[in-house]
């Protein structure tokens, strides 16, 4: 799951990253409107972490104008003043969570995951599909009740997959997902994922839609 | 009571009351006395012509057969005022020869020929007498005290019976006056005290009555500066709490980042950058606290002649930064240059301006501190050779928590804050240009002594 913190304290920004990493997150960070914007418009995010008092501005302007070009990514507001105002103007303006400074850092991802999952469309945090059973927010998996033992990136494919059961989703779809800006991603790496995926699955959990990538397969008829 | 209703009521109902009865006090005087006057000549009037109608023997006296037929014609038909006048005829030699119906028996003076007062049976009576020894009798003609007193009554009655009518109508006129007069002032106070505590929009001031105009001025402009004062403390209060919740958070998503990673190079990027975040809290706190003595020292500046080059002196050495990075560009007369400043404010805004300066420079460059006299001042100039302020945020750099886009990691927005708020309260200024090709220049004014 990829994620832009717009953030523009050194020191939280360095702590958001590696913390949210570790959750399992895919993290992007900017640290002023400019760039929050700039990064919106190029790359689809499931969730933006957007710190309120900016550089060059307040990051309501930042989730004002997201909204007004309709793009619905959830937005989790970070700020100082914990007041119902304060908290009142920010889900008006388009917020889908609000987390108060200092926070918790499993708190954080919990909030993320949530408004992620409820941008998705689903009310669910765990992720079924034929016997296998994906818990994002303790990063653990199952298969038929049995342990399944993932990587980060494994994991991060099939959750793409899952959350879209049916649908293709694209290679490149998929890179995003897994990698941020800093990462180099191999010309095969997706490949080598779902080969590894499919080697723990079984060969048709997952299938290959010519041109347009990969899918799960329909339940065996 | 305290009101200037009832105490235009109180005033101007008692100063008409006052008026009036001074009114009657006064006709009640000059009545009296005209009174007396007429009836005086009167009674002079009857007495001289009962004297000439006996002695032109038109009246017939009794004088032989001893006063038995007394003289009836003097009697006036008037209700109120009968027994007016009352006339007596006595002979020289002491015997009642004639009087009037009503007159007492008594004799109603012993005095000869003018005005006597004398009470007989009880009553006083004012007299006058004429004797005429021609004909051996002496004339008195009298009236009573008590219907003069009552003549004058009656005509300070009839002045007093209207007043007392009038008096409670006019102080109704009055009352209503004096609400109608009030009606700006109540519709203000209502105005006032209808509004809820956080609404402090300016009052309505069309159509005012210029008594009033000064009081709502001075109203709406106390409002509009408690509403930028509170405008401030409450943005003062949203940057303070971001600039001090952020590193809190910053610091408590690194420990967690530390307890829950066992990758040893995660581990120890948290702990440099936990380490990192408590030194700019550090400063952080350290400046608010300079700010709050910068505002504590309102009023109680301490301002005396020095030099201007021992606090430099005392501020670099003090500098924790590499001390290296520093360079003072002194002559060998800076150091008798003097001028008038706050010791403790001016090491604040040096040390706060220095500190900005190294914090925006690259760590191979220095900052050159320099000391000049000017005409009625002394400069002290800071430069460094850092990004510069863009000249849009230039205004704006002095301004609590405001930080630009060329921020330095360990920046609260506060130095330059309180570089102004210090300096501005020892009578100097500060002025911050762009250098080229890329740095600031911060000129610091301060006053010279006068008469030096």
């Amino acid at each position: 799951m990829r994620i832009l913190v717009v953030e523009d304290d050194p020191v939280l920004v360095d702590g958001l990253a590696a913390g949210l990493g570790l959750a399992g997150f895919t993290v992007d960070t900017v640290t002023t409107c400019e760039d929050a914007s700039a990064a919106l418009e190029a790359q689809t995010y499931d969730t933006v972490v957007l710190d309120l008092m900016l550089p060059d501005g307040s990051g309501l302007d930042v989730l004002s104008s997201l909204r007004r070009r309709k793009n619905a990514t959830p937005v989790v507001l970070l700020t100082a003043r914990d007041q119902v105002a304060d908290r009142v103007a920010g889900l008006d303006a388009g917020a889908d969570d609000y987390v108060g400074k200092p926070f918790d850092l499993d708190e954080l991802a919990a909030r993320i995951r949530a408004a992620a999952r409820r941008g998705a469309g689903r009310a669910s945090g765990v992720l079924e599909w034929r016997g296998v059973v994906l818990d994002p927010a303790r990063q653990a998996a199952s298969l038929h009740g049995g342990p399944l033992t993932l990587t980060r990136r494994e994991f991060g494919v099939l959750r793409a997959l899952m959350e879209r059961p049916g649908s293709p989703v694209s290679r490149a779809a998929l890179e995003e997902t897994l990698y941020g800006w800093q990462e180099e991603v191999e010309s095969n790496a997706v490949e080598v994922h779902i080969h590894k995926l499919r080697s723990k699955l079984g060969a048709g959990f997952i299938k290959t839609v010519r041109g347009l990538g990969y899918r799960l397969a329909e339940e065996s008829p | 009571m305290n009101s200037i209703s009832s105490r235009l009521l109180t005033v101007l109902i008692a100063s008409t009351g006052l008026v009036w009865l001074l009114a009657v006090i006064w006709i009640y005087a000059s009545t009296q006395a005209e009174v007396e006057r007429v009836l005086d000549a009167r009674l002079m009037e009857a007495a001289r012509m009962v004297n000439s109608l006996q002695a032109e023997r038109r009246i017939e006296l009794a004088l032989a057969d001893g006063g038995a037929s007394p003289l009836t014609q003097l009697a006036i038909e008037d209700d109120s005022y009968e027994r007016q006048l009352s006339c007596q005829i006595w002979s020289l030699d002491g015997r009642l020869v004639g009087r009037s119906e009503h007159a007492p028996d008594d004799r109603l003076t012993d005095a000869g020929t003018g005005f006597s007062e004398r009470t007989v049976d009880g009553e006083a009576w004012r007299v006058y007498s004429i004797e005429n020894p021609d004909l051996g009798v002496r004339v008195m003609v009298g009236d009573s005290r008590h219907v003069r007193d009552r003549l004058v009554g009656d005509v300070v009655k009839g002045l007093l019976i209207p007043a007392g009518l009038i008096l409670p109508f006019l102080a109704g006129v009055i009352w209503i006056s004096v609400r109608r007069g009030m009606s700006p002032l109540n519709g203000i106070a209502k105005a006032i005290s209808s509004r809820a505590a956080s609404d402090l929009s300016p009052l309505r001031n069309e159509n005012l009555p210029r008594e009033i105009a000064p009081a709502v001025y001075a109203l709406n402009d106390l409002f509009s500066r408690v509403n930028e004062a509170r405008e401030r403390e409450k943005s003062f209060t949203a940057f303070a709490a971001h600039e001090l919740k952020t590193p809190l958070a910053g610091l408590k998503t690194q420990a967690q980042v530390a307890l829950a990673s066992r990758d040893g190079a995660i581990h120890a990027n948290a702990l440099r950058q936990i380490s990192a975040g408590v030194d700019r809290s550090d400063r952080l706190v350290r400046q608010l606290l300079d700010l709050s003595a910068v505002e504590a020292s309102d009023g109680v500046l301490t301002m005396e002649t020095g030099r201007p080059m021992k606090i430099i002196e005392r501020v670099m050495k003090e500098m924790p930064q590499a001390p290296g990075r520093m360079k003072m560009l002194s002559r060998a007369d800076d150091q008798d240059i003097v001028a008038l400043f706050d010791p403790t404010l001016l090491t604040l805004a040096l040390r706060n301006l220095v500190e900005n300066a190294l914090n925006h420079s690259p760590r191979d460059r220095t900052v050159t501190v320099r000391l000049a006299e000017a005409a009625g001042r002394v400069d002290i100039i800071v430069e460094d050779h850092g990004p510069g302020i863009s000249e849009s945020e230039l205004p704006r750099v002095t301004e609590r928590f405001f930080r630009g886009r060329a921020r330095s990691s360990t920046g609260s927005g506060l130095g330059l804050a309180i570089v102004k708020e210090a300096i501005t309260r020892m009578g100097g200024t500060l002025v911050l240009k762009n250098r080229q090709p890329h740095g600031v220049s911060a000129l610091l004014s301060i006053p010279v002594p006068e008469a030096s």
